[in-house]
């Protein structure tokens, strides 16, 4: 097939989480530039299970964008180059023939690696469950729309809504912090009439367990929105903040 | 809801007294430019040496110049405690790390504010300790109020008894320590002239980012007042100020 392309590949290889990892050069060639980044990595499996060799793991689930596995630092930059992308949607005809490309795993210590490219992403699980939830009764099935919202309001709750706790904030991020993604959280409950009951309780729980985990805190350098493959922005920042101060200095638990 | 001690030690409440410190230290900077200017008058110093000495002697300046001091303290402190922690969430390096999305400023803040606190050490030594316990000369001015003239001699330490500012026979005569000689002689040092310009520089690249950043943090964030935050963080705090300050050393070396 004409038109293919030929890459060196340095990917990081450590047995497990407590090994040493270190960088193997692979060069494949055959490559279609149609290929997703992942099925580019599929291929050079392939050779590597055909020559009897351990072949790369890396997480991937539903390749459509929306599920948040396919975490992998690509070149320096989380997804890789293309802007609101993850590395499942990213394509080989971003690069060139004869490029190298360096592939890393995420790189905090909330995210331990487990094989290779394949990192556990659980503390931010463990965020979600300290506070990124409403309580509610279960009862019949509410009327639809029973509860007005503005647009305005819903628009930016659902935008805070889509991210898809992949990571990539925090692997952009010079100080390895998560606030985007605990932002995010925070701020879709926070704009919501359904999430005021634990509006407060949830910016402290969230927070600490943040820093539980050993994300580092926030600088504002916004890389981890420049990153973000659902475009999150870091106006959610500063509405946990807010959410945060309040509850710390304006709130009381006892009232 | 949680003590205070629990409060600062999150990483969001280090953020906000990363925050309070800097824009407290952002409106002296107002103040001390402000009052410098007194320096570009020609009058061989009367202005800056009045307000020298109203500065060090009157009360309030003198409670808020030890806030201040405290400030530049705590300031440099949390940096190093929040720097050492966000250290610790990326054990191990990228092998490559692209800046996309941020400015260099932000993620190189340590860096900018410790050329920032070299320079506010060797200025205080040069001039604040100077002032209150060096050798600092004695000047006398006689200005006679009808015709506006001024007539200045140097007097040694043994005809200067303290500070005095009192008209007599319509001649108004002022004694004082002569910081204005100090200065104008110590910034005849290329190699001081050009440290203070070179950190000058660094104030205006460490504001650039810190200003926005500290509203930020603060959750002050709107689309009504963020340009205009944005504006006054560029143009008065690291362009306008950052000059201002630069153009004294210069007048004074080139004088």
């Amino acid at each position: 097939m004409s038109g293919n392309m030929n890459l060196t590949l340095k990917v990081w290889r450590q047995k497990n989480s407590k090994a040493t990892g270190k960088f193997v050069t692979y060069k494949t060639d055959d490559i279609s530039p149609d290929m997703s980044f992942l099925e580019m990595l599929d291929v050079v499996n392939e050779g590597l299970v055909k020559k009897q060799e351990e072949p790369i793991q890396f997480d991937h689930d539903c390749r459509e964008g929306i599920c948040g596995s396919c975490a992998l630092m690509i070149n320096g930059q989380p997804h890789g180059p293309k802007k609101a992308t993850t590395t499942c949607q990213l394509h080989m005809r971003s690069f060139n023939t004869g490029d190298t490309i360096v592939i890393e795993p995420w790189r905090s210590v909330a995210f331990p690696v487990v094989k290779d490219l394949a990192v556990d992403r659980s503390s931010l699980d463990r965020i979600q469950h300290a506070g990124g939830y409403v309580s509610v009764g279960t009862g019949g099935v509410p009327d639809a729309n029973e509860i007005a919202i503005p647009k305005t309001i819903a628009d930016e709750a659902f935008n805070s809504a889509t991210c898809i706790q992949c990571g990539a904030c925090v692997a952009a991020c010079k100080n390895a912090s998560a606030m985007l993604f605990v932002s995010a959280k925070v701020s879709q409950y926070a704009l919501l009439p359904q999430g005021q009951t634990e509006r407060y309780e949830r910016a402290i729980a969230m927070v600490n367990q943040m820093d539980t985990e050993g994300f580092g805190g926030c600088t504002n350098t916004y890389q981890c929105e420049a990153e973000c493959p659902k475009e999150i922005k870091v106006t959610n920042i500063a509405r946990m903040n807010r959410e945060y101060f309040n509850a710390e200095f304006l709130k009381d638990k006892k009232a | 809801m949680s003590n205070f001690s629990s409060t600062f030690s999150s990483t969001l409440g280090r953020k906000l007294i990363m925050c309070l410190t800097g824009l407290f230290l952002c409106s002296f900077l107002i103040v001390h430019l402000m009052g410098n200017l007194a320096l570009f008058k020609n009058d061989e110093g009367l202005a800056f040496n009045q307000y020298a000495h109203f500065m060090t002697h009157f009360t309030p300046i003198k409670v808020v110049s030890y806030l201040l001091y405290s400030s530049i303290i705590v300031h440099s402190v949390f940096a190093l405690i929040i720097t050492i922690q966000n250290k610790k969430a990326r054990p191990v390096a990228y092998a490559q790390k692209s800046g996309n999305g941020s400015i260099w400023s932000s993620r190189n803040m340590g860096i900018l504010g410790t050329i920032l606190l070299l320079f506010i050490v060797s200025h205080m030594s040069n001039f604040w300790y100077e002032y209150h316990w060096g050798e600092t000369p004695y000047v006398k001015y006689e200005t006679n109020l009808n015709t506006g003239k001024t007539v200045t001699t140097e007097i040694a330490a043994t005809d200067y008894t303290g500070y005095v500012n009192y008209v007599n026979n319509g001649i108004e005569i002022t004694k004082s320590k002569n910081l204005y000689k100090e200065v104008a002689t110590e910034f005849k040092e290329w190699y001081l002239v050009l440290f203070y310009v070179l950190a000058m520089l660094a104030m205006s690249f460490h504001l650039v980012h810190g200003f926005q950043s500290a509203f930020q943090t603060l959750g002050w964030d709107h689309s009504k007042y963020k340009p205009l935050i944005n504006f006054i963080g560029i143009w008065v705090f690291s362009i306008l100020i950052p000059l201002g300050f630069a153009a004294m050393p210069l007048y004074f070396f080139f004088k």
